[in-house]
């Protein structure tokens, strides 16, 4: 067991954890942050997808110690005031889910993208989340909701 | 009133979903919740002589290993565990006893306080076996392919009809032939969200069950008889699941596993299976098929011939509809059929997304394709010549069929005309170009189903169903219904699903629910209407006190006089009347059998693909799929186009990508994993339009629907082998198209 110290959504925890324990399951198990899914064990399908310290990471494939003082945000994090985050907004308008379970990992991966690039071509955001497995939208609307969400916030600063 | 259906609204579920808060099977918490690990085994076939859980045993916070030695006692007779997909046979007990059926059978439950604990747990137990030679390989087992057995699924499942015509005289005389042998591998469905079951242990010993399933009350039954419960001790609970394509609708052995721990510990339990586990319950049966059609030199298809041999495991005939699409397409008068399966040392297959027509209707189609180059006719054209307005399969007319349509503004919006039918005559640099086409086709049927809607004192309305949402956004259309039949904002309309205390509904599949759901929700409130159209008669001085039934329409929360919409009381004076109390209906809602039972009922698509195959490395990509859909009434434009691409996606990845690999040497799924069994990524996707045409049809159900879940896929796999032969000249019937069979 080791004590780690985390920010998840702007409030500090200090945990015990093992070893062994990934962070993916110490969100959702231990502070029962459940909008984060896992949905390969294999560090394919990115539905485990989180921030790290601002950037995207896969929360299966580390351990929770390894994120001791790190500053970490969830799907349930995203937008802090209430209000929803442009992706959140955008997803749900341009339908980019159905069953839901891939969408806090593609909305994620899709924050850190535009961030990065706030105005991609449809093919940098395709390549962009090819790390990211949907089953049943077949993409399409997930592409558009991220153009949506880049048109919108275009000019506003990150 | 229709202010909602037929618009592209957004699915009512949404924001729940953007924001991580729709709650998936193993997302509800418990006091003192435990968790189970499932150990699998390593051998195909055989038996366990030894199973050594005391390491695992020794480990502080493991509470229970249960195996087949010291599991309690579970039902005895098979009728206990026939779920309401179960096909005839013997179902899969787990930890029955030490015999192994499959590769991967749950052997062992290891239960502990944590997640991590009982995963370290169960990598102790040791198990020793004694093999026996198992048979996995379809190919060569032919030679044991036998007639299914009949039983409750024949019904649904029919096998093909008896011949008509006599094929072998008029194959050989017809100028034109073609014959030709097409198969596709195994594959697994695959939903984004793993298998898991969260068991809530009341004082009482009553379950509450959070369980990942296309039917809340097929769990519901299937616990109850396995462990000999009542169903007022047992209520499963499934409002969110992550994906599903048939996968739940039967219950998975995480359910059974979770229930006997939690009753054994009289605790909470909850059991997620991995990625790899969800290789090791059903899955598409490999199928191989034979396919001879004859013609006449104008093309008229007068001769069909279409076997089909599908895997099964060796305790449950599964079965699919396979070579009777052929019939449905195309009026030939001489027409033989034939469909056996095979039992191997595999688990039982099951349905997934368009269940044997995603398997025969591609096999159709792809010999269609060939007879068209045999011919020198255009396929479409070809199409056009043996187009017809009945089933001749069943011998009856199709309620409606506007396939032709589909093939007009398909075509158009493709630029199909423009093809040049020579394989190999269009490039663009490096890649071949191909264009190719295919007619899909699904069944449209609708089941009994009951719903429940209740106006409350405030004047909002609640109605429920023990229906699924897998993603398809039933959610949302079932909001669309109730809120247009009562005039109602749909803000004020709360649809309710997927808990068995809910009014019976069947499993959710078959492209039936939005019929058959829908059907029900719009009786019910309709029916609660009529009580509401009551009171409001009752209240003093009403203007409707005279008005029949007939006269009135709701509209805007009111209900009031057609002819003069003046003459009107508010829905919330009509439930003020009721003395203070909500006003409650519970309705049935049955197919309109004598109706429907002279028709063939059926959405069509066509479907037109541009491929590009790189000539050096062979790699192909769908570049472009233009999908035009006969599918009744469009409750929601924006959710019925996102099925539809759904669907799409789903068939470039039969065509192309899906393929569960397996080791017949050892008798195991090889590639059991999302890394390694390939479904398309973001960036393999492109372009992909969708058409709905118009179509009406009031016999089919009174909401005019056809359901849109599977068409979206069945036209798919045929016309990218269609588009593959065209850029490159070589005719792959073997699905998946992998480069290794282009090069």
């Amino acid at each position: 067991m080791s004590t780690i110290t985390v920010t998840v959504n702007g409030k500090s925890y200090t945990k015990e954890v093992e070893g062994r324990t990934l962070l993916v399951h110490f969100l959702r198990d231990t502070l029962g942050l459940t909008g984060t899914h896992v949905g390969c064990d294999t560090s394919s399908c990115g539905a485990c997808t989180i921030h790290l310290d601002g950037r995207a990471v896969k929360s299966c494939s580390m351990l929770a110690a390894q994120a001791d003082g790190s500053i970490l945000t969830t799907i349930e994090g995203l937008a802090p005031g209430g209000e929803l985050h442009p992706l959140q907004v955008a997803f749900n308008d341009e339908h980019g889910l159905q069953c839901g379970f891939c969408t806090p990992g593609m909305i994620m991966t899709a924050a850190d993208l535009l961030s990065q690039n706030p105005n991609p071509t449809e093919r940098e955001i395709r390549e962009g989340l090819e790390g990211n497995i949907c089953r049943c939208t077949g993409y399409h609307n997930i592409v558009r909701a991220i153009q949506l969400a880049a048109e919108r916030t275009a000019g506003v600063p990150a | 009133m229709s202010n909602y259906i037929g618009k592209p609204l957004s699915r009512v579920d949404g924001v729940a979903k953007v924001t991580g808060k729709a709650k998936y099977a193993a997302e509800f918490d418990a006091p003192d919740l435990t968790y189970g690990y499932v150990v699998s085994s390593t051998i195909t076939k055989g038996r366990i002589t030894h199973i050594e859980t005391s390491e695992a045993l020794s480990l502080p916070g493991v509470l229970s290993v249960i195996t087949h030695e010291n599991r309690p006692k579970i039902a005895w007779l098979d009728m206990s565990y026939k779920d309401q997909d179960a096909p005839p046979g013997s179902p899969f007990r787990p930890l029955r006893d030490n015999k192994i059926s499959y590769s991967g059978q749950p052997i062992a439950l290891v239960v502990a306080e944590t997640f991590e604990l009982a995963r370290y747990a169960a990598s102790l137990i040791r198990v020793d076996y004694r093999e026996a030679p198992h048979e996995t390989n379809l190919d060569t087992n032919l030679h044991r392919a036998r007639k299914p057995k009949s039983g409750l699924a024949s019904l649904l499942k029919p096998p093909p009809p008896k011949p008509r015509g006599n094929f072998d005289e008029v194959y050989a005389a017809s100028p034109a032939k073609v014959e030709g042998r097409y198969s596709h591998s195994p594959e697994h469905h695959n939903p984004m969200e793993m298998f898991a079951s969260t068991v809530v242990y009341e004082k009482d010993g009553k379950l509450t069950i959070y369980d990942k399933t296309q039917g809340a009350q097929n769990s519901q039954l299937y616990v109850t008889q396995a462990f000999n419960m009542s169903f007022s001790d047992v209520r499963v609970i499934s409002p969110f699941v992550g994906g599903a394509f048939g996968s739940g609708l039967r219950p998975q052995y995480q359910l059974f596993l979770a229930v006997m721990a939690a009753r054994e510990l009289k605790r909470s339990v909850r059991v997620t299976l991995t990625r790899q586990q969800m290789f090791t319950f059903g899955h598409r049966p490999a199928t191989i098929q034979n396919i001879a059609l004859g013609a006449d030199s104008n093309g008229k298809i007068n001769a069909i011939y279409h076997d089909a041999v599908g895997e099964t495991s060796q305790f449950e005939d599964y079965t699919e509809i396979v070579p009777t699409w052929s019939p449905m397409i195309y009026p030939a008068e001489n027409v033989t059929l034939d469909y056996k399966i095979v039992p191997l040392d595999v688990f039982t297959p099951l349905d997934m997304r368009a269940p044997g027509g995603v398997t025969g209707v591609p096999a159709i189609e792809t010999a269609i394709d060939e007879m068209a180059y045999e011919l020198g006719i255009d396929p479409l054209e070809l199409r056009l010549i043996n187009y017809s307005d009945r089933n001749m399969a069943e011998d009856k007319p199709f309620s409606s069929k506007e396939l032709r349509e589909c093939f007009r503004q398909g075509a158009e919006r493709f630029g199909w005309a423009k093809r040049n039918p020579k394989p190999g005559s269009m490039r663009d640099g490096h890649n071949l170009i191909g264009w190719g086409m295919s007619t899909g086709m699904w069944e449209a049927n609708q089941m009994p189903a009951r719903a429940e809607a209740v106006l409350t004192v405030n004047g909002k309305l609640r109605v429920t169903s023990a229906t699924a949402d897998i993603g398809t956004g039933t959610y949302t259309i079932m909001t669309q219904i109730a809120a247009d039949t009562l005039g109602m904002p749909m803000e004020d309309v709360l649809f309710k699903l997927g808990d068995s205390d809910m009014p019976l509904a069947p499993i959710e599949g078959g492209s039936w629910t939005a019929a058959t759901v829908g059907s029900a929700v719009k009786v019910v409130c309709e029916e609660l209407g009529r009580k509401l159209f009551k009171l409001a008669q009752k209240i003093p001085g009403s203007p409707l006190a005279k008005a029949k039934w007939d006269d009135v329409e709701f509209v805007d929360k009111h209900i009031r006089l057609k002819q003069n919409p003046a003459a009107a009381v508010s829905l919330q004076q009509a439930v003020d009347q009721n003395g203070g109390a909500a006003v409650w209906q519970k309705s049935t809602s049955l197919p309109a059998m004598m109706k429907q039972k002279n028709y063939s009922r059926a959405a069509h698509s066509a479907v037109f693909v541009e491929v590009m195959v790189d000539e050096d490395l062979g790699t192909i990509r769908v570049t472009r799929a233009v999908s035009a859909i006969a599918g009744g009434k469009i409750l929601n434009p924006k959710t019925a186009r996102s099925q539809i691409i759904g669907g799409m996606v789903w068939g470039i990845s039969k065509a192309l990508e899906e393929e569960s690999v397996m080791d017949h040497t050892i008798g195991r799924f090889m590639n059991h994993s999302l890394a390694e069994y390939h479904v398309p990524v973001n960036a393999d996707i492109h372009d992909l339009d969708v058409i709905f045409v118009e179509e009406h049809d009031d016999i089919v159900n009174p909401l005019g629907v056809k359901g849109l879940g599977e068409i979206g896929i069945v036209g798919m796999p045929a016309a990218i082998a269609n588009a593959v032969f065209h850029a490159t000249g070589k005719r792959i019937r073997e699905l998946p198209i992998t480069l290794d069979k282009i090069l």
